[in-house]
């Protein structure tokens, strides 16, 4: 798992679906093309969400994992096409 | 006529197709567009439109929430607030205890239930529906009331929470076939 390499980070823990991916999606605009996401979050859901949103937006799911019961995300944002 | 491009085998002929279709359905508009019809107005009722709506939004989709009959609450400034649950003939409510019809059907039933489903929302850090309806306007996501059951129901413009648009059964149809996802809620 990378350590500090996000250029935003977006903290969802607590939140429920859909916020998590909301919250994400909103905090994506305001970065550059290749910059990095950071994304926490407790809700279960976002296991699946998150890289789905990632993919479905032609971002990178850099890498992913869980630390003490928080789900955490990297998700490159795409270059400009 | 001539050609450069040497033989073309059959296998050469069925990858270019399989290529060009994956393009077009890369291309393909109706992909990114979602249009859902939002008929209920019930607390429990008004989660799934707003929550597919933003979602689709999340995803880069065109999406548009048409409001008819009884979800016109979901929008309606002073109503949005207020949306019950009906624990009355709805066996599938997650109860403490099984409460028979013609208990839930006495006085104070129905705010009591909805109150508690309220509770138990909060407590899991659901979001509410205001929460709901200001970050689907924030993702761009379209909320049209229905103009008909507007003027049956004897609303007014005013009525409704800021960004409403009005429009009629055929404009969201017409809208509607241009997308994949429908959905009558």
């Amino acid at each position: 798992m990378p350590d500090s390499i996000e250029d935003r980070l977006v903290d969802a823990r607590d939140l429920m679906c859909p916020m998590p991916v909301m919250a994400a999606t909103k905090a994506m605009r305001l970065l550059a093309p290749g910059q990095v996401l950071k994304v926490l979050a407790t809700d279960r859901g976002s296991l699946k969400d998150i890289p789905a949103w990632a993919d479905a937006n032609g971002d990178e799911l850099l890498d992913s994992g869980e630390d003490g019961g928080v789900f955490v995300f990297y998700v490159r944002k795409a270059a400009d096409v | 006529m001539t050609s450069d491009i040497g033989t073309v085998t059959e296998e050469d002929i069925r990858r270019i197709v399989r290529e060009e279709v994956q393009k077009a359905f890369a291309r393909d508009p109706a992909s990114r567009k979602a249009a859902i019809v939002a008929s209920k107005g019930t607390l429990d009722w008004a989660y799934p439109p707003l929550i597919l709506a933003s979602s689709a939004a999340a995803i880069g989709m065109d999406a548009s929430v048409f409001f008819t009959f009884y979800g016109l609450n979901i929008i309606h400034k002073d109503a949005a607030a207020k949306l019950k649950v009906n624990p009355v003939g709805n066996p599938a409510m997650p109860m403490p205890v099984r409460i028979p019809d013609i208990v839930s059907s006495l006085p104070g039933m129905v705010p009591m239930a909805s109150a508690m489903m309220r509770a138990k929302f909060a407590k899991n850090h659901v979001a509410t529906i205001g929460e709901l309806i200001t970050t689907a306007r924030e993702a761009g996501v379209r909320l049209i009331a229905c103009q008909m059951t507007v003027d049956v129901f004897g609303y007014s413009p005013g009525d409704f929470i800021d960004g409403v648009e009005f429009a009629g059964a055929t404009a969201f149809m017409a809208e509607a076939r241009k997308a994949h996802v429908t959905m009558f809620i």
